[in-house]
């Protein structure tokens, strides 16, 4: 793409300025290959043709795979009927596409054009005149008469918004209890039970190494054990007391036993991917680690505290329950969590 | 005489030897090794006797005892083995985890390197040194037997965060990934929820019941077939997705932008 138009621009030696630039005017692009070789145009156009004829392909198939490969009831038949009409698809719209495209650029005329801009204002007498029919048209309606009716006209529709905007902000966080982000349902002497079965779990049954996943075992009577179970949900673990360094909040876990809130600290997944070996407890949703054995303290990620400890014992029957609720709110930080 | 002493400088004469040798070994392998129960590991297990603890004790000494130590109680590069159990061993081995290939975040599954009876021998050996979890029967982990819809229920609360919602796998911390469930044999599956191996905690049968273990393997059995969407890209989620989205697709609209913009020639 050479330019041989560098004749109309002004010289200049090194320092001086040219008094005006002169206008280069419309640059024409150099011919192509279609325009000067009728051969090569004519393997454009076959180009051309042979990716509308994709694209009619494509439909043809289409249909027949509309009637003749139905989804049915296996994953298999739904399989081959998706990617059979996705391929036909493609064929149909990327043809098209792909042939506008390839025509445009090496059989319409590249020739460019300057469409100057017409001057937009209207004449004087043009403008006079509308601004006489607004004023005829305002004292006509007498407007200015009746300034009672203008000033409720105005009240009524300063007012309308209200009905869409006090919805829009009253439904925003709907209910502006803040005291339920500070407590769980558990409760002194509420057993612990396995989630989703409900089963309430004996401290027996946790064999060094192994975890629980704990919901309180009346969570089903709660008035929304949806909600209720977002914040107590407890993961359960036992480790050799010999690899427990220490505790969220010391004496809140028994003999190598220690329940942690799963609700992450950073935005509130559950923390659930426990490595047994580093006993590293990690948060799936940004990698959040905890470490378990360490008082849940985070070792990485951008979690900024240690999960919640729960209080547990063991009670006459060998269940484990709850000893309270957790001394600190579950969960990410919120704004009048005030730590 | 003489013509056999002019043939030992023949060129072939070492690689003769080598099959001579070859083939006495196989066959004193073949008369003295114990004949093959040709019964699964888990009917032999089951049926271990002092022979098969003998057997798997010398194939201990010979293959495990460097890390595990010479009486399975552990050092500081492998744990002890004194009451993991036969299906510890049959997990460990039988999925080729075990013998370690080489240190690293954890041992990955490769070709197996033991035969069944060999297996069911080690673990015969294992079972001796301390009462452990024993290897499922072949009812316990019939995914037919299962309810796949509890199973899923299950799967999700205790599985899916490591092991993703249908059991494709997934990654954990420092080069530490939990596998992909689909080509595990329903009798892995159930010992590694019993037994824990490695990064994954120990679900016993109090935690998870026999039943609801079967229940999980059930709802496993039924993964991993054709995906009805078409491709999955490793049903990893987000993440492939986004890297297929990001790099593969808006890479080709750029190409076609400036294949678009550009001039023809």
């Amino acid at each position: 793409m050479s330019h041989d138009n560098t004749t109309d621009v002004a010289r200049r030696s090194a320092g001086e300025h040219p008094e005006r630039f002169d206008d280069p005017g419309v640059h024409q692009p150099n011919p192509r290959l279609s325009d000067l070789d009728e051969k090569h145009a004519k393997k454009a156009e076959r180009q051309v043709a042979a990716l509308f004829t994709i694209s009619i392909v494509g439909t043809i198939v289409f249909v027949w795979a509309y009637f003749a490969l139905p989804p049915g009831e296996t994953p298999e038949s739904m399989r081959l009927s998706n990617i059979v009409l996705g391929l036909a698809l493609t064929c149909i719209l990327l043809g098209i596409g792909l042939a506008i495209v390839h025509w445009a650029k090496t059989l319409m005329s590249n020739k460019e054009y300057v469409e100057e801009r017409h001057p937009q204002r209207s004449d004087d007498e043009t403008r006079a005149g509308a601004i006489q029919a607004l004023q005829d048209g305002a004292a006509d309606s007498g407007i200015s008469r009746r300034g009672a009716l203008k000033g409720a006209g105005l009240t009524a529709l300063a007012l309308f918004p209200l009905s869409i905007v006090l919805p829009l902000i009253g439904n925003v966080g709907e209910d502006w209890n803040v005291s339920k982000f500070k407590h769980t349902m558990w409760r002194k002497g509420t057993r612990l039970a396995y989630d989703p079965t409900g089963r309430p779990i004996k401290a027996s049954d946790l064999t060094i190494g192994s975890i629980a996943h704990v919901i309180p075992e009346d969570l089903h009577e709660a008035e929304s054990p949806l909600d209720e179970k977002a914040k107590a949900v407890v993961l359960l673990v036992r480790m050799d007391p010999r690899d427990l360094k220490s505790e969220r909040e010391p004496g809140f876990g028994f003999d190598g036993i220690v329940a942690y809130s799963k609700i992450c600290t950073h935005v509130g997944c559950p923390v659930a991917l426990y490595e047994q070996q580093t006993h590293h407890l990690l948060c799936p949703c940004h990698q959040s680690t905890f470490d378990v054995a360490d008082g849940a303290k985070v070792v990485f990620g951008p979690a900024k505290r240690p999960l919640p400890q729960l209080p547990i014992e063991v009670d006459a029957e060998g269940y484990l329950v709850a000893r309270g609720d957790f001394v600190e709110p579950v969960g990410p930080t919120f704004w009048e969590r005030l730590t | 005489m003489k013509a056999l002493a002019a043939r030992r400088h023949d060129r072939r004469a070492p690689v003769v030897l080598l099959l001579l040798a070859l083939l006495l070994t196989g066959g004193l392998y073949a008369v003295f090794a114990p004949a093959p129960a040709g019964a699964t590991p888990a009917q032999a297990a089951s049926t271990a006797t002092a022979d098969d603890v003998a057997a798997g004790k010398a194939l201990f000494q010979a293959n495990c005892a460097t890390c595990h130590g010479p009486a399975a109680t552990g050092s500081d590069a492998a744990p002890s083995l004194i009451g993991v159990g036969a299906a510890a061993v049959d997990f460990q081995v039988g999925t080729g985890r075990m013998p370690m290939q080489a240190n690293g975040p954890q041992a990955p599954a490769k070709p197996v390197q033991f035969n069944d009876e060999q297996i069911a021998q080690l673990a015969a050996y294992v079972a001796s040194l301390g009462d452990g979890p024993a290897i499922p029967s072949d009812e316990q982990v019939d995914p037919a037997l299962g309810d796949p819809a509890n199973g899923m229920a299950l799967f999700r609360t205790n599985c899916a965060m490591c092991h993703n919602a249908i059991g494709a796998g997934g990654a954990l911390s420092g080069g530490k990934f939990a596998p992909n469930l689909w080509d595990t044999t329903p009798t892995h599956l159930y010992e590694a929820m019993l037994t824990g191996p490695q990064s994954m905690p120990v679900f016993n049968d109090a935690i998870i019941t026999p039943d609801e273990k079967r229940d999980i393997i059930a709802f496993i059995d039924q993964q991993g077939g054709a995906a009805p969407g078409g491709l999955d890209l490793g049903s990893l989620g987000p993440v492939s997705e986004g890297l297929w989205a990001w790099v593969v697709g808006i890479g080709l609209l750029i190409a076609l932008a400036v294949w678009g913009g550009a001039k023809s020639s």
